[in-house]
């Protein structure tokens, strides 16, 4: 019965939003030559408009507005909510950990995509196109199940019993060390990188497919060319390979770095937030269901706002770079 | 091989015999190099190993012994289905699948119409603002989804009110959603593509006395199939894989798979044979569209974010 419901509600959605299509295009229809050709354009982006407008413009307008209110949304407190936010060690926490973050996983990502790129563009294109899967592989398993693979390697069972956690293993067997719950250490971020380390592990297949594909659009003469000029294999790398590739480069950056800036769910699913680990998404969480205080939910999300717009820029930016030489 | 049908555009030849030549000319099969990456790509896959060894193991093995502890007697261990069955029971396989099916199919397919309706607009038309648009939409691609969270909340309510219907905790909610911000990767993806069709070939057609309707139906998005597949498996592993929405907007009522698995998680404590077993049902699905269609999703991929 709700298999069929869902299937009904599926069918009816999709129908309904090409009618809507149909209807507005039939509409336009019954003007003359010049006001179709004016008003046809926005028949086809029109719906986009509405949709974005109302479910994303709108929206993060409003929660700008609503952190300058109190929890009940009913009045107006100016900037309390930031004073009290910025006031307290955890926030501050929460933001030391998004920097970092910032700093670390993007990058990391990124190195390891090129080098595994630049490896595997010399070992046969069979063995190429395995390895590459393998490692482009996590990039489809969700962060909540991510979470659970990691937490498992990353396991704890109290001294004298049986580790079963790859992590705890290694450490107590080859380290000769006392068994660590390592997600509860926040002595030097230990367990922030431990998370980040499973970001990682499913971005890097993700900066190497774009690498790897760039790298091939580059021209072998100039490789050659630099060779016979009596360039090193590294030096024709870094000197030739990378600038003409570092376009793709940044790009493959600024989409990690997106990704690194709002990531929620795998902090959520690994420690909840708790253990110093939580970053600026996952507090929003609890300060809006932990906490039920919505004014300060839309002051922690106006603080990631305000984060993103060097982003924003720079991806505009860089688009519109593209464009002026395409 | 026979001509395709969908007309390729002159960008991707002139790339693909490039990147033929180079091929040949660099060094092949470098054996020391193959079983450094070879090491290292068994390193990536252990966690993921772990997981499947375990989810086959009795709960006294994995409770007891470690995964890895298999490879010295793997014809001695006690190999068991019996966590895959607990976990279809566990997850609610039989209506959960169901509710990620809902929620997936549309909130693929509509943003992918909207978005090439818009692309369409963006490459082929003329309009007042036209540059100004796109910027935003690219802009808009760096939002955070937690920006939005309250407000649509509080708007489903209001509308719930007015109308007396319930909009929070049914699947249409989570769609528009999904829809709304999977449109500016969408739009950027879909318009990079058809700037590399062919723009004689449509404006034949509109001299031809074809409407905008019509070329777009006819020849655009037939055109445009392998970047429409590419996203359309980008956001449909996406949608499958995503816990916050479906949290927020669907709930615990008619709870998607990851909701599932979360909630499944907190099992751990009775040995992880059981959490490992239902994360292994979860990935099936995606990864095995992942595999499956692996060409387009590279393909659209480097298509978005590669010039």
């Amino acid at each position: 019965m709700q298999i069929l419901s869902a299937l009904i509600s599926v069918v009816a959605g999709l129908v309904v939003s090409f009618l809507i299509y149909l209807g507005l295009n039939a509409l336009v229809g019954r003007f003359n030559q010049k006001w179709k050709a004016r008003l046809l354009p926005y028949v086809f982006i029109g719906p986009v408009i509405v949709l974005i407008g109302l479910f994303l413009v709108y929206p993060a307008v409003r929660t700008i507005y609503l952190s300058f209110f109190n929890a009940t949304g009913q009045r107006f407190i100016g900037f309390d909510n930031f004073t009290s936010l910025f006031g307290s060690a955890d926030f501050i926490t929460v933001l030391l950990n998004n920097l970092l973050w910032i700093i670390i996983v993007p990058a990391s990502a990124v190195i390891i995509g090129l080098a595994v790129a630049t490896f595997s563009d010399r070992i046969g294109p069979v063995r190429e196109k395995i390895f590459k899967s393998t490692i482009f592989l996590p990039m489809a398993i969700s962060f909540v199940a991510a979470a659970t693979i990691w937490r498992f390697v990353y396991s704890y069972d109290p001294p004298g019993q049986a580790q079963v956690g790859l992590l705890n293993a290694i450490w107590t067997s080859v380290f000769r060390g006392d068994p660590v719950p390592w997600i509860t250490i926040d002595t030097g971020k230990l367990n922030s990188l431990l998370i980040m380390v499973v970001v990682i592990w499913i971005n890097a297949g993700l900066a190497m497919v774009l690498l790897s594909a760039a790298i091939k659009g580059v021209p072998e003469e100039t490789i050659e060319a630099s060779r016979i000029d009596g360039a090193s294999e590294r030096q024709a790398f870094f000197q030739v390979v990378v600038p003409q590739i570092w376009s793709t480069v940044v790009a493959v950056f600024i989409t990690i770095l997106i990704t690194v800036m709002k990531i929620f769910d795998i902090v959520y699913a690994m420690t909840g937030g708790s253990y110093g680990t939580s970053v600026l998404a996952m507090d929003f969480i609890n300060q809006l269901f932990s906490f039920g205080n919505p004014g300060k939910a839309a002051a922690v999300v106006t603080v990631l706002l305000i984060a993103v717009i060097p982003v924003m820029i720079l991806q505009v930016r860089t688009y519109r770079r593209q464009e002026a030489i395409r | 091989m026979t001509s395709t049908v969908v007309p390729t555009p002159a960008v991707t030849t002139a790339a693909e015999s490039t990147r033929t030549v180079a091929r040949e000319s660099r060094p092949k099969r470098n054996v020391t190099l193959t079983i450094v990456l070879f090491a290292f790509a068994v390193l990536w896959m252990i966690p993921l190993i772990g997981l499947l060894i375990t989810s086959f193991r009795s709960r006294v093995d994995a409770t007891s012994t470690g995964w890895w502890t298999v490879f010295g007697d793997i014809f001695g261990q006690e190999w068991t289905l019996q966590n895959f069955e607990s976990a279809f029971v566990n997850l609610d396989i039989g209506t959960n699948f169901f509710n990620s099916v809902a929620v997936v199919i549309p909130a693929t397919i509509l943003p992918i119409m909207f978005a090439a309706f818009a692309a369409y607009a963006f490459t082929f038309m003329d309009f007042k603002g036209k540059e100004i648009y796109f910027a935003v939409a690219i802009g808009l691609l760096v939002v955070p989804l937690q920006a939005a969270i309250v407000p649509i909340l509080q708007g489903y309510v209001g509308l719930q009110n007015a109308l007396g219907i319930q909009i929070v905790g049914t699947f249409p909610a989570a769609w528009i959603v999904h829809s709304a911000f999977a449109l500016p990767l969408a739009i950027f993806i879909l318009r990079n593509y058809m700037a590399t069709l062919p723009v004689a070939l449509i404006e034949a057609a509109l001299v031809d006395g074809a409407s905008h309707f019509v070329i777009f139906w006819r020849l655009v998005v037939p055109m445009s199939v392998p970047a429409l597949a590419s996203f359309a498996i980008f956001q449909f592993i996406w949608v499958w894989n995503d816990y916050l929405v479906a949290f927020i907007f669907i709930g615990n009522r008619d709870p998607v798979l990851t909701q599932a698995l979360y909630n499944l998680l907190g099992q751990y404590g009775q040995g992880w044979q059981g959490v490992a077993a239902g994360s292994f049902i979860t990935i099936l699905v995606p990864l095995i569209v992942f595999f499956a269609l692996q060409r387009y999703f590279v393909r659209g991929l480097t298509a978005g974010a590669v010039k």
